[in-house]
């Protein structure tokens, strides 16, 4: 995993509150036994119509969305099914961070681990955000994960939450496994004295 | 000498797990069992190979297949060239790691969260995770559990444990009697309805209360299956003597002194007087409905006696937006009944409605009448067990009579991998655990409810109060 710092990126508004993963990658896609490839599939039953035309007014088909980096999202998102392909197809895409008001627990979770920055601002500044991609859809804003500030233009800063173990570690670019395996003593001397409850 | 706090029946399951502890890092978590299916697992397999680690505890890993298998002859190949590819690769990852496998052969296969409680496998107070949402489910035993990612998946496997900030916990009180007609999976839709698709975010539900005492285990898996549903990371229900008679004599439950030695710690396991909640919510058995949903997430849904809302008459503009989108989609009108719409397809099965006792509500419905010619109607049995008690009490035979599939078991239309689903615009009552556009088939169009609701329904063709059938 590629450390993260900062990066600066244009933004796709997508303004749906309760997002779900079905959404994000479809079932029929998590047959792979990979993890890449899935960024062409993105969204897609939103993205294309019935015949598998792209519609041209769904946000991730407009031109301004080739090349951006952050996803402005609605409330809830990433709810529903644990699919870890759902990070797996924004980061194909080419996303590295997502704004939202709140992300469902396992979605949040997964992008963590994935280098996918999961960014919670508060209502008003939601609203704000939308309201500036709506004026100006090339805006850029920039995400500094270290003073874990979302910076917009002329100067305005607002500060995301992160809890301090997950930042680290993306800090670094290091994958949370390493932190399991360095407690291996403690998880034997935890099994030394918990015999297993079922030998399947 | 002080007395212990009082803690709940999560708190004590939590810190009887905890392997380690440091300020500023998530708690390790030890994991009793983990259960593998071919669809969250193959990235992870690949994983640890690339590390060169192995499964640390293979006896505490079992592994099925479920999501992408035909719900057709299972002695028949996949036709699906990357199904099978998946499949393959998870028989070649079991055997390569030393993971027990049920696959397409064994009497044990079936849906994930089915075969682990019928099992024996399920226990209270144990942890349990799956690269699946609904590992919920297993709560109605008093267990742990939660539906974890891939990258997790891996983790589990290498180190039998888990990286986790501790949850907060959430009592969601059910008291009063359920009437005729209105069941386990009624109580779930009416709490989604109330506290909508992110009301548990952040928490773990338990459930509590005469109603939730008052239902079998099979009943309890229902409501603990779509706490996810609500955003919950877990939902519990505390053993008592429904638990212990459940298990009692189950494949892989204790036995003998075991047993006895088991069922002492279960019994310390429910949450004690006095002990607090960080929130909580109460609901009348009494006054409940049957429940469907209108909508495309699982907590746009309403009683069946109800009418389709008019997005113009909500007062918040977000739900506004919600709704208007949702009835876009499934192709509703404002204000009209909910009983009544048409259908295509009736689905009976998956891991919130395909135990015996579902199969037994839609047959005694469905026992002596036929479905509607135009609606096709699928049975999918939860596991190769549950199809064979079926098979013993004679339920096929009722289910064919009435013109319904009696099919294979395995997830099928609940997720749609397998070849099993919906056509474009399709209208289908489905006794699954979301509605979410596209989930049952592109295009597709789900209304979650209970057996009872969904054998009514394939009866008359349309959405269908089963209390109208049942007098």
């Amino acid at each position: 995993m590629e450390p993260i710092k900062s990066f600066s990126g244009r933004v796709v508004a997508l303004p749906v509150d309760n997002v779900d993963t079905d959404q994000i990658i479809p079932a029929r896609f998590l047959k792979i036994t990979g993890k890449t490839g899935l960024g062409e599939s993105l969204f897609c039953d939103w993205r294309a119509d019935a015949a598998g035309k792209p519609k041209p007014d769904f946000p991730l088909n407009r031109p301004e969305a080739a090349g951006a980096t952050i996803l402005l999202a609605g409330d809830n998102f990433g709810c529903g099914s644990s699919r870890e392909h759902a990070p797996w197809a924004l980061l194909g895409f080419g996303f590295r961070a997502v704004i939202s008001t709140s992300f469902a627990d396992i979605f949040r979770n997964n992008s963590l681990k994935n280098g996918l920055l999961p960014v919670v601002v508060d209502s008003a500044a939601h609203a704000e955000l939308f309201a500036m991609v709506a004026r100006n859809p090339s805006v850029e804003l920039r995400v500094d994960l270290a003073s874990q500030a979302l910076e917009l233009p002329a100067g305005r800063v607002l500060s995301f939450p992160i809890d301090s173990f997950s930042k680290q570690c993306l800090l670094a670019g290091v994958d949370q496994l390493g932190y399991l395996l360095r407690r291996q003593s403690e998880i034997a001397a935890y099994e030394s004295t918990h015999p297993p409850r079922v030998q399947a | 000498m002080t007395a212990p706090r009082p803690r709940t029946l999560f708190e004590k399951i939590w810190d009887h797990h905890v392997v380690a502890r440091e300020p500023g890092c998530p708690e390790v978590l030890y994991i009793d069992l983990h259960l593998v299916h071919e669809v969250t697992s193959p990235q992870a397999f690949q994983g640890l190979r690339e590390r060169g680690l192995k499964v640390r505890r293979p006896g505490q890993t079992l592994a099925t297949l479920d999501h992408s298998i035909p719900t057709t002859d299972p002695t028949l190949p996949i036709l699906d060239p990357i199904a099978a590819r998946q499949v393959a690769q998870l028989e070649t990852n079991c055997r390569e790691f030393g993971v027990r496998l049920y696959g397409r052969d064994s009497d044990r296969q079936g849906i994930v969260h089915v075969i682990g409680p019928e099992l024996g496998l399920t226990q209270p107070g144990m942890t349990i995770v799956c690269g699946d949402s609904h590992t919920s489910t297993h709560g109605a035993l008093g267990a742990l559990a939660s539906g974890i990612g891939t990258t997790e998946v891996e983790h589990v496997l290498a180190t039998q444990c888990l990286l986790q900030s501790k949850p907060k916990t959430f009592e969601v009180r059910v008291d009063g009697s359920l009437r005729p007609g209105v069941t386990a999976k009624d109580i779930i839709l009416a709490l989604l309805a109330r506290i909508g698709t992110a009301g548990g975010t952040g928490h773990v539900f338990e459930y509590t209360g005469g109603a939730i005492r008052a239902l079998s285990i099979e009943g309890r898996m229902t409501v603990c299956n779509m706490s996810i549903e609500g955003g919950a990371r877990a939902g519990l229900v505390a053993p008592d003597d429904t638990t212990f008679q459940y298990l009692a004599g189950r494949t892989f439950a204790p036995q003998g002194a075991a047993w006895e030695e088991a069922l002492a710690a279960w019994r310390r396991l429910p949450t004690d007087d006095g002990a607090a909640y960080d929130r909580s919510i109460a609901i009348d058995a009494g006054q409940l409905e049957p429940m469907i949903t209108y909508g495309t997430n699982p907590g746009m849904g309403l009683p069946i006696s109800g009418r389709i809302p008019d997005p113009e008459k909500l007062p918040d503009a977000a739900h506004r937006a919600a709704v208007a989108k949702a009835l876009a989609y499934m192709g509703l009108e404002p204000g009209r009944a909910v009983a009544g719409l048409r259908l295509d397809v009736v689905f009976i099965g998956s891991c919130t409605n395909s135990r015996l006792s579902d199969l037994r509500l839609a047959a005694g419905v469905l026992k002596g009448r036929k479905v509607d010619p135009n609606v096709r109607v699928l049975v999918v049995p939860g596991s190769q067990l549950v199809k064979k008690q079926a098979e013993a009490e004679g339920l096929p035979e009722i289910f064919r009579a009435a013109g319904c599939e009696w099919r294979e078991p395995g997830c099928s239309m609940c997720i749609a991998m397998n070849g099993d689903e919906l056509k474009p615009g399709q209208y289908c009552v489905s006794t699954s655990n979301r509605n979410f556009e596209g989930r049952q088939g592109k295009g597709g169009r789900t209304f979650l409810a209970s057996p009872l609701t969904a054998a009514a329904s394939a009866l008359k063709g349309v959405v269908t109060d089963v209390r109208t059938i049942l007098q």
